[in-house]
């Protein structure tokens, strides 16, 4: 009976599975169509933060790298949190 | 003219052989000269949707190989009597027919055929590679399911590097009642993600499986929602513009009986 009435009034508050699947495509379809692996992600993400830490303290932990998708093109986005800038020494 | 269209998938399981068998009946019953190839080596299975299984001689490897020329394999259709079958082999596996073997065979067919269908193999290896290869027009089949829709993006992107730019997108299996109930991918969902000009929306359809039964393609049946949307397909492939069908809509009582777990 419970149900019944949970048919008749409806879950709103629960997201659709036709939209989970679209969701999880669409997240699926960006690393296919780069063909990167999460594998390749993770050495990007280490030498991205080898490279900015010669110039700059950031919090590595803090750190999130990845692939958006924007209209037609796909983008690279890096979030790198910075602690503060190394003095230049020369 | 002849137009060579290569049905694929990527995955398997969507249906390509039932779009190849209802595509190449439907313009047949226009009075085009149609030829079915079956390209699925070893896994041969376009013969019983025709329901030709017992009137071959020679098969696709027979051809290629140069033992028979191609006009002593075809098999021609007890109903449609311009639509041709080039089964293909039960014994080899998919490397007994290469792209070049194919291409070439398609060049000697074009000038007695409207057009020529090509039934691809699952999957992105060698089987693919041979049936796109002599392909004007790649026809992708897929189904609102997360899975073949990943595999359909796949194999566009493999068409793509193999050059071929006229793709189009079939969605088979579509059960309306689902997508109205926000439980399966609808149309606009798989046009925004794989963005290839749709050609049809076929439903699910009881129909499919009983012509199956007897080899008699869907397209066959006056009843049959599949079928009048293989009309569509066929005729949106000779240049037609049709709207797609709406769903049919689900009267009060059904509704009803839904809702209190009748149905």
């Amino acid at each position: 009976m419970f149900d019944v009435l949970m048919k008749i009034f409806g879950n709103k508050s629960e997201k659709k599975s036709g939209q989970i699947a679209k969701e999880r495509l669409q997240v699926v379809l960006i690393h296919d169509r780069a063909s990167v692996s999460p594998e390749i992600m993770e050495q990007l993400k280490n030498d991205i933060i080898a490279v900015i830490s010669k110039y700059m303290d950031v919090n590595k932990s803090g750190m999130e790298i990845s692939l958006a998708n924007d209209a037609d093109s796909v983008a690279l986005v890096a979030n790198i949190p910075v602690h503060s800038l190394h003095h230049s020494r020369r | 003219m002849c137009e060579i269209i290569t049905i694929t998938s990527g995955k398997g399981g969507v249906g390509k052989t039932t779009t190849t068998a209802n595509i190449g009946v439907g313009l047949a019953m226009r009075g085009n000269r149609v030829a079915l190839i079956d390209t699925d080596t070893g896994l041969r299975n376009l013969d019983l949707l025709l329901g030709l299984e017992n009137r071959i001689m020679y098969d696709l490897v027979d051809v290629t190989s140069g033992r028979v020329p191609y006009k002593k394999a075809l098999v021609r259709h007890k109903r449609f009597d311009s639509l041709y079958l080039l089964p293909t082999s039960q014994i080899r596996d998919k490397s007994a027919v290469n792209p070049e073997q194919l291409v070439q065979l398609c060049n000697e067919m074009k000038s007695d055929f409207e057009f020529i269908i090509i039934d691809c193999p699952a999957g992105i290896e060698q089987g693919f590679k041979t049936a796109i290869a002599a392909a004007d027009c790649a026809i992708v089949v897929t189904m609102p399911e997360i899975a073949a829709v990943r595999d359909a993006d796949k194999i566009i992107g493999e068409l793509g590097r193999a050059d071929k730019e006229n793709i189009k997108l079939i969605v088979n299996r579509i059960r309306a009642q689902m997508v109205e109930k926000g439980d399966m991918l609808d149309m606009a969902d798989i046009n925004e993600i794989l963005s290839i000009e749709c050609i049809g929306q076929v439903p699910d359809d009881e129909f499919v499986v009983t012509s199956t039964n007897k080899g008699e393609p869907a397209i066959t049946m006056k009843d049959s929602l599949a079928g009048q949307a293989y009309k569509n397909i066929v005729g949106r492939i000779c240049g037609e513009s049709i709207p797609f069908l709406k769903p049919p809509k689900e009267g009060f009582f059904t509704r009803l009986k839904r809702l209190f777990g009748m149905l």
